[in-house]
Order: structure tokens, then sequence, then C-alpha cells
């Protein structure tokens, strides 16, 4: 984003001066004249659109000039038709984004002489200068969806607003399909509303699925009014995955195996990201690598959980060229550009051939030389897809879900915000929402669903009349009841809910090395280790809602896990490794141990095919293990295991446990399973799930989130923090409550809708489903097969879903019973 | 599993429930704490939180569900039965009836807590401070010098255990064999962990708690309870 036409200055110079087209004022040709620089193609494109009048998407890889693409029109406009007042916002998904853009902007605004006001507006920014932003608003305001979010649910939006030309949406494809992405819509709803003429551009990487943010951006929804503009071509990658001298893993996923071999290239390489998948996979690697370090090269570590400082320190190390490797998480998936990267790692699968394009995007920043990247598989299952993800690269093909329809708890908030704005008119505000794509198809009964819940909650029994949030007026508009709760609405804005997380403090002062989830505090006692921040450190204690730690030696460290670390695994990539495995053919160039393998697999039983399903029985242990390939992803594959299990118990083969990857899925019983075709019945998503979905804790957490957001449950109360834990406890009991004695509630409504597609993923549960029935293999087999041999490994590593509770509490209170009643059979003899 | 845990407190036998109520067989008395009805409209009142307004007929229903289970002779209510003064007020009427239909079936006691100093005196029942009766002494707040025997409520403890896969956290028991807190029996009460020394600090000796989890009641020793943050 830095780079206005590319840090890579002279070397992608596309025309020469003389070819320029009309459009650009003098003062803008010379200024990228004196910087030796001419205006990419669709700089250009972005220009012509604007002057037609069109709305734009431009579609870009990372480093492309986007940015100022995005802002050429607007500045070129304000400095022809200087006005008062905002013009421009932009909005990112970052805050850091949007300060750097400020800086980047800045220069050139000033080099060329323009009086134009570039300011951010995000939560770090002060009071003061919101309140003066308010008075004497900038021309151009660079903020995030929640500070826009905020604005708009104020009475003076529409004053605010009233002057807005543009709206720049930075990293579209990032926002599109979540639910941050379903408030901004709604806010441009609202924005193209107060200011009808106000033009808006999309800046997307590549993506799958280009008409949906098409229609992200339009006005009205229909993607033919948004014309799509590609920057630049697709860079050339050169790929490699790392042919490892060490024993390939069977099972596992944090890659420590290959640290030497990673660390020799990182000494052969100017600068290297190192990017993983999970923050406590970055900080193992970045602790192994640590010890690897033989010459003190400068290496960083880069997670979300880092103190923001600490982050911006790497940041500005890296920018500055100081720095030869930085472990990162997906905190550096967007955003910021580093100057020169040279080589991009990829350790663990990338599970996305889109979002491999993007992390090798980092690397070789100039457009005409390639990126270059290292795939380091963790395990064999990965040296298929990391291999699958490099054909994917090369033939070109994206993924990623497409979009969902926008979230019922999204339009609750939003629906507040815009009564804490002015007083309602359902018609009004009706036809304003289905403008935005992701509500299109929200029918009035719907609507009028969530604009009860939002006056008084919407239940059958009206007993909060008295208590309305929205009060009905006789001229049949809804108005905010008293400003108190206006106030405390806006404390509540924003989709993002957080885990519960505490600072992490050396104990005498030093500062804060980052926030670590509570949850993973609470597993600590005092004298215990952990590695956070790339250090060792020892658990001292809470004080003040802070971790107090101190420097640690030695010892059997844990490490931090966190929620949601995990990414999901596309269909698209699943395909291709399922095909790839089918295929011997394809094997060539796969590492010699991964071919062995294979091909024992074959011997000792038989590869899945292409189509159907392949399900293997065998005996191990005095128990019986049914290992299903269905390479359906971890969710679908969670899901899956409850459904299945409580099927095996109704078939009385007294089922134990199971275990799910992303490719398949391993469940042990006491008796073998034979009838595949009623095991794996499609009539299994009938009843059996609903019953279990309802009592899923995974369920409860996403009726946390749901109730959070659409402000059943607050999330702070002025002058008072609540912390998640009295949150969590609380939603669930609302939530047993609720689903009792309303089970159609629009927020149950919601959360379903949420847990279809999220962590429950029933559609891709129901597609592999109809996949089995076109034939299921069963091969009954004496042991254990070579394929079998990954899942296997992981039994008793993976964490039992919690709905597997009514298991654990058996096991618990058979062990605490043995505790109690231990009796050493040796009479304590050391015989 | 049962859906019970019977341990001795100063010579009394009593049944911890997973349901959170306590009952003495001796006596036929059931014992609940911290009701703490019409929380919900309280919330949406002072807050504009619209939560489900069915968190009274959900405990009332518990509760009696419990009674039935039971069949006592005498139930006693360990205060905070009531949100706040006003909320017996704002009961619905199909909840009053509830309620009122429940204090006629025995003897009832409603203890005062500090959220109903003043329970109301029209649903049936006596109000009293405290209630002794043989080895055991009820009240709503444990008192620091109390003797042996005394069951209260107020604090709303919650304890967490580690199992192999997740942490496990529910309300529960807490007794030292001497003193006895319950958890609260309110639909929807939040918690405190017993590692919080309002409560830990009762049990300079140590503590055994009973984890009241949807599936029974599990009797977990302290050492192997996980120190809460």
């Amino acid at each position: 984003m830095s780079g206005l036409a590319g840090t890579g200055g002279g070397a992608i110079l596309c025309r020469t001066m003389n070819d320029l087209p009309a459009p650009i004022p003098a003062r803008f040709a010379d200024w990228f004249a004196s910087r030796g620089w001419a205006p990419h193609p669709h700089q250009m494109d972005m220009l012509a659109a604007d002057r037609r009048g069109d709305h734009a998407l431009l579609i870009a890889p990372t480093g492309g000039g986007k940015t100022l693409a995005g802002f050429l029109p607007s500045l070129i406009d304000l400095a022809e038709n200087p006005t008062e007042g905002i013009h421009t916002i932009y909005i990112s998904p970052l805050k850091a984004l949007a300060v750097d853009i400020q800086r980047n902007l800045t220069l050139p605004v000033e080099e060329m002489g323009l009086d134009i006001r570039i300011e951010t507006r995000t939560g770090d920014t002060p009071a003061n200068r919101r309140k003066r932003q308010r008075e004497a608003p900038p021309q151009i305001l660079l903020t995030t969806p929640e500070s826009l979010a905020l604005l708009i649910a104020s009475p003076d939006s529409f004053d605010f607003f009233a002057s807005l030309k543009r709206i720049v949406v930075d990293e579209t494809h990032a926002l599109v399909g979540t639910k941050r992405g379903d408030h901004l819509s709604l806010c441009l709803a609202r924005l193209s509303a107060i200011a009808p003429g106000v033009k808006r551009i999309g800046l997307s990487a590549t993506v799958a699925w280009p008409e949906a943010l098409r229609a992200y951006i339009a006005p009205d929804a229909d993607p033919d009014s948004v014309p799509v503009i590609k920057g630049g071509g697709a860079k050339r990658a050169d790929i490699r995955i790392l042919d490892t001298k060490e024993r390939l893993p069977w099972s596992g996923h944090y890659g420590l195996h290959a640290v030497p071999e990673i660390y020799e290239e990182i000494k052969k390489t100017g600068t290297a990201i190192v990017f993983v998948n999970t923050r406590a996979q970055a900080e193992l690697l970045f602790q192994a690598l640590w010890h690897a370090n033989e010459d003190a090269l400068p290496i960083a570590l880069h997670h979300g959980s880092l103190a923001r400082e600490q982050r911006r320190k790497v940041e500005a190390a890296m920018a500055a060229g100081s720095l030869r490797a930085v472990v990162a998480t997906s905190s550096l998936d967007l955003g910021i550009d580093w100057a020169a990267v040279d080589l991009v790692v990829q350790v663990g699968p990338p599970k996305g051939v889109s979002r491999l394009i993007q992390r090798i995007g980092r690397a070789g920043h100039r457009l005409d030389v390639p990126s270059r990247a290292l795939l380091v598989p963790c395990n064999r299952f990965e040296v298929l897809e990391c291999r699958c993800a490099i054909d994917g690269v090369d033939q070109g093909t994206l993924d990623g879900d497409p979009p969902r329809d926008g979230g019922l708890d999204v339009l609750a908030q939003h629906i507040m915000s815009l009564a804490c704005a002015a007083p309602l008119r359902p018609d009004e505000i009706h036809a304003e929402i289905v403008r935005a794509e992701p509500y299109r198809n929200l029918d009035r009964a719907t609507f009028d669903d969530v604009l009860r819940f939002v006056a008084d909650g919407g239940y059958a029994l009206q007993s909060y009349d008295r208590w309305k949030k929205l009060f009905h007026t006789a001229a049949g508009t809804y108005e905010v009841a008293n400003p108190k709760l206006a106030h405390r609405h806006r404390m509540n804005i924003g989709t993002i809910v957080e885990a519960v997380t505490l600072k992490v403090r050396m104990r005498g002062g030093g500062g804060t090395l980052g926030e670590i989830e509570e949850y993973f505090v609470t597993m600590m006692e005092p004298g215990d280790t952990f590695v956070f921040a790339g250090r060792l450190l020892r658990y001292e204690g809470i004080k003040q809602t802070a971790v107090e730690v101190t420097p640690a030696r030695g010892g059997d460290p844990k490490v931090p896990s966190y929620m949601g670390g995990r990414m999901p695994f596309t269909t698209h990539l699943s395909e291709r490794v399922r095909e790839a495995l089918s295929d011997p053919a394809s094997w060539q160039g796969l590492p010699d141990q991964v071919h062995e393998w294979l091909r024992l697999q074959q011997w000792r039983s038989v590869l899945p095919g292409p189509d159907g399903l392949l399900v293997e029985t065998f005996p191990r242990g005095g128990k019986e293990y049914l290992v299903a390939y269905s390479f359906a992803g971890r969710n679908a594959h969670q899901t899956l295991g409850m459904l299945l299990t409580r099927r095996m118990e109704r078939m009385g083969l007294a089922p134990l446990g199971f275990v799910a990857s992303d490719y398949v899925i391993a469940v042990w019983s006491l008796h073998p399973a034979k009838d595949m075709e009623s095991l794996f019945d499609e009539d299994m998503l009938g009843d059996d799930l609903e019953a279990w979905m309802e009592e899923s804790s995974l369920m409860r957490r996403t009726f946390r989130n749901v109730a959070v957001i659409a402000g059943l449950i607050e999330r702070r109360q002025p002058g008072q923090e609540k912390t998640g834990r009295q949150v969590t406890f609380n939603s669930d009991l609302i939530y047993d409550v609720l689903r009792r004695h309303e089970p159609n509630h629009v927020l149950l409504r919601a959360t379903r809708a949420d847990a279809r597609t999220g962590m429950i993923d029933v559609e891709r549960l129901a597609e592999f489903l109809r996949r089995a029935k076109q034939g299921i293999r069963h091969r009954r087999l004496d042991r254990v097969s070579p394929l079998a041999v990954p899942i296997l490994l992981e039994v008793g590593k993976e964490a039992v879903y919690g709905d597997a509770e009514d298991q654990l509490f058996d096991e618990l209170a058979q062990e605490l019973i043995d505790e109690a009643m231990h009796m050493d059979p040796q009479g304590g003899l050391p015989l | 599993m049962s859906l019970d845990s019977p341990f001795p407190l100063n010579g009394a036998m009593l049944h911890a429930r997973s349901d959170g109520a306590l009952y003495w067989p001796d006596r036929e008395t059931l014992i609940v704490a911290d009701l703490h009805l019409e929380k919900g409209s309280a919330f949406a009142s002072a807050t504009g939180q619209m939560l489900p307004p069915y968190d009274s007929r959900a405990t009332l229903t518990a509760l009696r569900q419990a009674m039935a289970a039971t069949r006592p002779k005498r139930v006693i209510c360990l205060g905070d039965s009531f949100h706040d003064i006003r909320a017996a007020a704002r009961l619905t009427p199909q909840d009053r009836d509830q309620l009122v239909g429940l204090t006629r079936q025995c003897d009832w006691v409603w203890i005062a807590g500090n959220h109903d100093p003043a329970p109301p005196a029209d649903l049936g029942g006596i109000v009293l401070e405290e209630v002794v009766d043989g080895p055991l002494v009820f009240r709503h707040e444990a008192s620091p010098q109390a003797g042996a025997g005394e069951i209260s409520g107020h604090f709303h403890p919650k304890a967490a255990i580690e199992t192999r896969a997740r942490r496990l956290s529910a309300r529960c028991f807490v007794e030292d064999s001497r003193r006895l807190i319950l958890p609260a029996f309110g639909a929807y009460t939040g918690g405190l962990s017993v590692w919080d020394t309002a409560i830990s600090g009762l049990f300079p000796k140590g503590f055994t708690v009973h984890l009241a989890l949807r599936q029974g009641v599990l009797r977990v020793p302290r050492s192997r309870l996980r120190k809460a943050a």
C-alpha cells in the first residue's frame, strides 16, 4: 500500500510522459515525473471511470499502487474544486492501515502543495481530536468500519456527511462475507441515503467471486453498476516445497523438524517472512529458530496477541530493512507493505489457494520480479496439500466461500444506531437496508421482527412494554426512549466480539508484552512456565487484571493456545487433494517418503477415489476403529463425529470417541461397524442434527456472539468493564431459557444461521453425505492402514469438543471415585 | 452417577442436587438459595437490555420439579429470593400464581437477603432472619464467627475442573463439613469463583466442592480444582 506507483521506482515505469492520457492535471503529472514515475494503467482507468461518473472495483495484487488508484480521483477533484467538509471517506479493516495510508498520502499532497487535510479516525483517536473533527472535518477521513458506524449513530451524521463525494473501501475481499462486512454494507447504505450522489470505489485482492464484490460495492446491490478494473497481471510466483532431509513427521502441525533447513534458507536470503497458521506455532517456531540462530541474525516475531508497540517496532524494523526474518501469523496478511521481502516461507499448509497467493504476494515487491516462496509441510498429508495449493496457484484457480446473507444480529445493532441518529420510519429504513447487498433478500416480516427485537426484545410475553427502548410515536416513527439508552448503545457498537484477554507484564516494570487469553491463564499455577512474545516466562500471578511474569530458565513450557487460530480448509483445495491422492500419475515430484507412504497404502488397503467415500475399519488395542476419508474440513468433521457416535450408540456399537482432521475422521468403538450405508445415511441431518445442535456448546458460543452484537448483552457499560467470563456464564443461561420459551426468536434464528455455515458447517457436511451416496467402499483390514496412521496419532492430542461433555463427565466421575478409593495393590512395596 | 451427592455437615446428612438445591431427608426439608426472581425485568428497566422475560418462570419451574422429586414438608429459601424490592410486583400473574401454588404445598420460609430485606408477605410462607434447626443454622450470608452447621447462600459459588479435554465450569456447593454455601438457584444468576477470598476465606482449613453439572453432581476435592484467575 505504501508504494504509490510501487516502491520499485523506475523499474515499473509503464509509460513515458508523452503517453499520459488527457485527464491527469499538470500538477499531478509533474509530481509523477519528478519522482521518475508514471501512473499505472489501472490508475488511469480508475480516473477515467471516475470522470464517467462510475463506481469502480479495482482488483489488483498487493503492491500494485492500488491505494493511489483509489485516491487519485479524490485528490484531483479536490485540487480542481477545493471544498470544505468531508469529501472522501476511506475505510480499512485495520487501524494500522489507515495510519499507514495517511503517511503515504500526506507526502504527495504536501509535495504538490495541495491544500487537503487528511486525518485518521479510529478507536485510538483521542477524544479532543475526534471532537475537533466533528466541528471542522478534514476533506479526507481515513477510518475503520467501527468508527464509521459510531459516526453514523449520531444526529450530527446528516450534516457531517452531507458533502461526501467518494467512499473508498480498502481490502474489500477481507470484509465481504464477514459480520464486519455486513455492518459496513449497512453503513454504506446510510451514507448513500445521506449523500445520494456519492461514488464508491472498492479495492480488492484477486478473489474467486468478483461478481459478489461488485454487488457489495454497488449502492443498490446491482453488480452491473460497478465496472471492474484490473490492476497489473497476477505476479508470477516461484514456489518450492521443502524437500526435507529430515524424517517427515506422520502427524503434528508445528514443523519443528525443518527448523535447521528454514534457518539455512533465511541465511541465504536478504529478508524473509516466515508465515505460520497459529499464534502457538509462531511462538514455538520462533523459539526453535532462536536456538538455531548461531549467527545471531536479527529475527523477530509478529502476531496479533503481542502488544501494539511491540508489533509497531517489528514493522518499523522490517520496513527499515534491519531484519533478516520475521515469524508471523495472519496479522501480517493484510495491509502494510514491506519494502523488500525476498522470500516468503509458509510453514504448515496454506489451507486455501487464494490465501497462499496473498501470502506469497508479500515477496518480491516489484511487479516484474517473481515472488519467491518456500512451503514447509509439517506432516505427510500437508505435503499433498502444499503440492495441490501450488498447482492451484500455477493454474490461477481461486477459492474461498461466496458471501452469505447478512446477519440479523448486525442488522439489529444497526437499526438501533439509525434510531440514535434520527426517528425511524420503518418503510424508509427497510428500503434503505435492502439496497445493501448482504440484505438484498431481507423480507419485510423479518425486518419487522428485528425492529421489534430492538424496540422491546420481541418476546411473545410482552412484559417489557413499560421499558421499551424504542418508543412508537403517533406519527408512526420509532424514537429512542431516552438519551441514556443511546449513550449505552454507542459504547457497544461493533461486531468484533473478542475473547477476554489479560495483559502480560514483567514483574518490576518493563512494560506490557502483549495480551493472552484468560482461558489460558486459568490453566496455570504460579511457577508454571510458558512461551510468549518469543520468551520463556514464569507465571507469578495476577495483579490488577494483568498477568505478572518473570523471565524463566528451562522447564517444560506450556504454549498458549488461542481460539479460532485454525484456518478453514477450502472446498476447492480439498477437492484437489482428493484428486491427487486417487491419481498415482500426479505423484511425480512428491518427496520419496510420501511416495512410499502412498504406495504402501495402495498395497495394504486402497486409495480413496475421486468419488464416493472410502471407509476403513480395523481392530487395534482391543477397540474397533473406523476411518472415513471424507475431506470435508475439520468443522464439518467435528459435526459428523458427533452425529456418527450418536448413531453408533443406537446401533449398539458402543462408540468411545472420535477425532477429526481436515481430511479424515476416525471413530472408535467396542464393536465393529458393518452397515456403512445406514451409518452414513443423509437422514442424520434431520432430527439428530437438530437435537444435537440445540445442545451444542458451539451453539452457545455462537449465541453469545449474536447476543452481544444484537445488544441483548452489553459488552461494557459506561464506567464499568464487564469481564467476558460473566458474559459467557449469563448467555448460556439466557440461551437455555430462550430456547425453551421462544424457540423461534429472531436471535435464535440468527444463531442457527451462523452455526450452519461456521463452526458446525452443515452445508459442507450435507455436500459430503450426498457424495457418500454415490458409493461407499468399505475395506475391512486386520490392522491400521498407512493412510490412517496420521489421524490415529492425533488421538488423545486433539481436544474433544464440548459436546462430548457427557463422555467427559462419566470419565471424570470414575476418575474421582478411583482417586477417592485409591488402594495401592502392591501395598506400597516396590515389587 | 446419581443425581445427588450426599455428605455430612455437623452430623446432619445432606444431599446436594444437580439442580443446585439441597435436600435434608431427616427433616424433609428442601433448601434453595438466591432465586433472584425478576432479574430479567430488573435489567430491562435499568439498562435497556431486554433479556428473555422468562427467568422467573424457569426458576419456579425448576423449583417445582425439585419439590416434586423430594416431596418436602418444608422449603427454606436462603434469601435474595427476589432480585429487588419491587420484583414481586413485577411477577406476571401466571408466575405469581405458580409461586403461591408452591408456597401452599408445605411450610415455607423466606430468609431475608440483601436484595430482599423484606420479602413480600402476601405470597405465602413466613419471613425470618435465620432458622435454627437441630445441628443446623440457615442464614443468607455466612458469618465468619459462626459455629459448625451453618448453611448459607449469597455468594453464588462456582468452580472449574480440568478434564483431559477441556475445563468444565459450573456452579457448586462448597463445604468443609462444618459450613456449607449453596450455589444460586435462579435462572440468570452469575457466579463467583470459589477461589475468590470472599468464599475461600471462609474455609481456612480447605474445602470440598460439589459441582452441579447437568449430568449430575461431582464431588471434587480442593486439590483437583483449577485455580481460577
